[in-house]
């Protein structure tokens, strides 16, 4: 799933094991969810949301969302 | 190919341990037959003794997938026993086949959980060739 972490986590100097620290996961974990190659749960989701002081769908970009625009 | 929770670091302690009794029990198990020191009907509890801590190993790995917190490692452990189990029982299944029709000679079934663990590593190439610095 497309997503701005990358771009949320440099804007505050983070690296991917600091960001990964804050969420109480492993840093091949934020790589893979910031590269698009895992969809967090719901709960880790709302996690990250929550650390950046978003919500979701500033964060996250909806698939279906993503698909009607291509339509 | 994991990386290195505290679940996974409980799991590989659980590993040494339960290989340690693997080793321990097939020893004294080989020595007792070779020197026909088991009797009667307790032959079968000293021949099974070597399976019990490898079936352990099967349960350490269950038990990780509930202990682990990090949801994607979990996915990725999630994969490779998908990959080992696909792995095992395809080679299995084809090497019973060819038995049956007497092409290829007989081979004991404990090497079934031996090709579980080499689809394991398997797996964990696959995750790293699919997922790259994120396949851990």
């Amino acid at each position: 799933m497309e997503n701005r972490l990358r771009v949320l986590r440099a804007a505050r100097s983070w690296s991917q094991q600091d960001l990964a620290e804050r969420l109480e996961v492993s840093r091949q974990s934020v790589n893979a969810i910031e590269t698009g190659k895992y969809d967090p749960s719901l709960p880790l989701a709302f996690r990250v949301a929550e650390l950046f002081d978003l919500p979701i769908e500033e964060i996250f970009v909806s698939p279906s969302r993503r698909s009607s625009k291509a339509i | 190919m994991v990386a290195r929770t505290p679940a996974w670091k409980r799991y590989n302690i659980r590993v040494v341990w339960l290989s340690l009794v693997y080793a321990a029990f097939l020893i004294a198990a080989v020595y007792g037959f070779k020197h026909q020191l088991v009797p009667g009907a307790l032959k079968y509890f000293v021949a099974v003794l070597p399976a019990l801590p490898i079936i352990g190993i099967f349960g350490a790995i269950g038990r990780y997938l509930v202990e682990e917190q990090d949801e994607y490692i979990r996915m990725l452990m999630v994969r490779q026993t998908l990959w080992a189990s696909a792995f095992s029982l395809s080679v299995a299944t084809t090497w019973g086949f060819l038995d049956n029709f007497r092409l290829v000679g007989h081979v004991d079934g404990y090497w079934i959980a031996v090709l579980w663990f080499v689809g394991l590593g398997l797996g964990g190439i696959y995750n790293k060739l699919t997922l790259g610095e994120a396949g851990c």
